[in-house]
């Protein structure tokens, strides 16, 4: 299986456990990540915010790249992810925009390098119980909650592969891995992040109410599959210390890849404690 | 004069009456033809649902946007009453309006909405307007973080987090808070060598820049 790999600006940087993991276990699992050659950041919220053009141009020109090597592509990060759906949804539907890009660009829109969520690339097109067999090491013990944040699914008209409201995907592969995922009712609840650094005060309220309801919930600790909510929910929780995996992590562990230590350690709140209590490192 | 001494409303209804039995549950939806009656609306109603590409007339006040938007506690206006206030011409007000800043653009509002009203676009389109109209973002600090991530991306093709927060903090009227309710968090990201010292670069920035002068940025 391969996929044209859209790692996105945090892969390198604030998730740089997210990228290194993703990539380990995207080895492991047999699905080969091209790297989109050259690729530019998608704008995220602040392309959105202040330009409609950029909204669409940024992540265009992503999906542009994308075109020439005709695969899908892998995303990790859901805002890169959402951009891209949106930009290729203008692709689509808005032809002087196409022919317009198209030509700055130098390239043929061929609709053929559908953009897909990393989540969705490894929980939707493997089969579970491939996963669940190539297990090693099952997380027995562990107790988390899935976290999709917010725009992972949604809009639900472009996403389309997991449920809006109640999406299941991910507790399925923490299944396959183990472990024992916890219901709560937060698990598409936004967790603020683009308002991290500039409302700070409206952003440790949401957090806070988040990892409280993980805790209400009987889990031991948060599972994310974005790059801002986890560093959001490691560096803005306060007294809680309620680990926050990427599910890409917790999957290496689970094959017994080795490195899950390098990712570990660079997390705000160090879940190998929680991690050792349950028999797992 | 009421309904049954209009002959012509006489007749328009029993032309619904006719159509609709013959059409099949499946397709239920008809046009009544009374449905074309034009009501008076406001010019800046229309230029946010052209622009936003969303029928904000379709709103009937349910509040389900408002309930389930994880910011709406900290605006000035609640996303269902920015809708109301669209449908009812409110311009300047919602032009000055923290709401559309503070959201976070996290579609739980148009996944909920029963008549498929997505607000982040609509969101969004108060923002280009207030700023065409020439207000002051009454958020600071969020208007000065989005323009030195828009410059970040400009001159690097990616975003470069060390030389973005500088800008961030230099832009924003409030160093002294910014500076204190992030310390923490940026002491932790340095620690764990979060924050790259050195920017990544696109090769072909000029296809980015082009593309912001074409976005007329």
């Amino acid at each position: 299986m391969k996929y044209s790999y859209y790692p996105g600006c945090t892969a390198s940087t604030t998730a740089v456990e997210y990228g290194l993991s993703t990539e380990a276990v995207c080895e492991a699992l047999g699905i080969e990540l091209i790297e989109l050659d050259d690729w530019n950041c998608c704008g995220a919220t602040s392309g959105h915010a202040l330009s409609h053009e950029l909204a669409t141009a940024l992540p265009g020109r992503n999906v542009a790249i994308a075109q020439a090597a005709g695969l899908d592509m892998a995303i990790p990060c859901p805002a890169c992810y959402q951009r891209c759906l949106i930009a290729d949804q203008r692709f689509r539907e808005d032809e002087d925009w196409r022919a317009e890009m198209e030509e700055l660009l130098g390239f043929e829109y061929t609709g053929r390098a559908r953009p897909r969520s990393l989540l969705e690339v490894i929980g939707c097109n493997l089969a579970l119980e491939d996963i669940a067999a190539r297990v090693k090491k099952p997380l027995a013990g562990l107790k988390p909650v899935s976290y999709y944040g917010c725009v992972l699914v949604r809009p639900p008209e472009l996403t389309g592969w997991d449920d809006p409201e109640h999406p299941v995907i991910m507790d399925r592969l923490l299944q396959a891995m183990g472990a024992e995922p916890v219901s709560w009712s937060y698990i598409v609840d936004c967790c603020g992040a683009s308002l991290t650094l500039n409302r700070s005060d409206v952003v440790v309220l949401l957090v806070n109410k988040l990892v409280q309801a993980a805790k209400d919930a009987g889990a031991d600790s948060i599972v994310s599959a974005c790059g801002m909510c986890q560093i959001n929910l490691d560096t803005r929780q306060k007294g809680h210390h309620m680990p926050i995996f990427y599910f890409t992590e917790l999957l290496g562990l689970a094959l017994d890849l080795p490195g899950t230590d390098n990712w570990f350690k660079r997390h705000a709140i160090d879940p190998r404690p929680l991690l050792r209590s349950v028999g797992l490192a | 004069m009421s309904k049954a001494k209009n002959p012509k409303l006489k007749e328009q209804m029993s032309n619904v009456k006719r159509e609709t039995s013959n059409v099949k549950r499946e397709t239920s939806s008809v046009q009544y033809p009374i449905s074309n009656i034009q009501y008076p609306t406001s010019s800046f109603a229309l230029e946010v649902q052209r622009r936003s590409g969303e029928n904000v007339f379709r709103c009937y006040y349910c509040q389900k946007c408002t309930v389930g938007c994880p910011t709406a506690f900290a605006m000035d206006y609640q996303p269902a009453q920015v809708l109301k206030m669209i449908q009812l011409g409110l311009r300047e007000p919602l032009l000055k309006s923290s709401a559309p800043w503070l959201c976070v653009g996290c579609e739980a509002c148009g996944t909920r909405c029963p008549n498929e009203i997505r607000l982040a676009p609509v969101m969004d389109t108060l923002k280009y307007m207030a700023l065409e109209a020439g207000y002051t973002p009454p958020e600071t600090t969020v208007y000065a973080l989005h323009r030195a991530f828009l410059d970040s991306i400009k001159f690097f093709g990616r975003v470069h987090e060390t030389t973005m927060l500088v800008e961030y903090v230099l832009r924003s009227r409030d160093i002294f808070s910014i500076v204190r309710s992030n310390i923490d968090v940026g002491v932790t990201l340095l620690l764990k060598r979060k924050i790259p010292i050195l920017p990544e670069r696109v090769k072909a920035l000029g296809q980015v820049k082009e593309l912001y002068k074409r976005a007329g940025r």
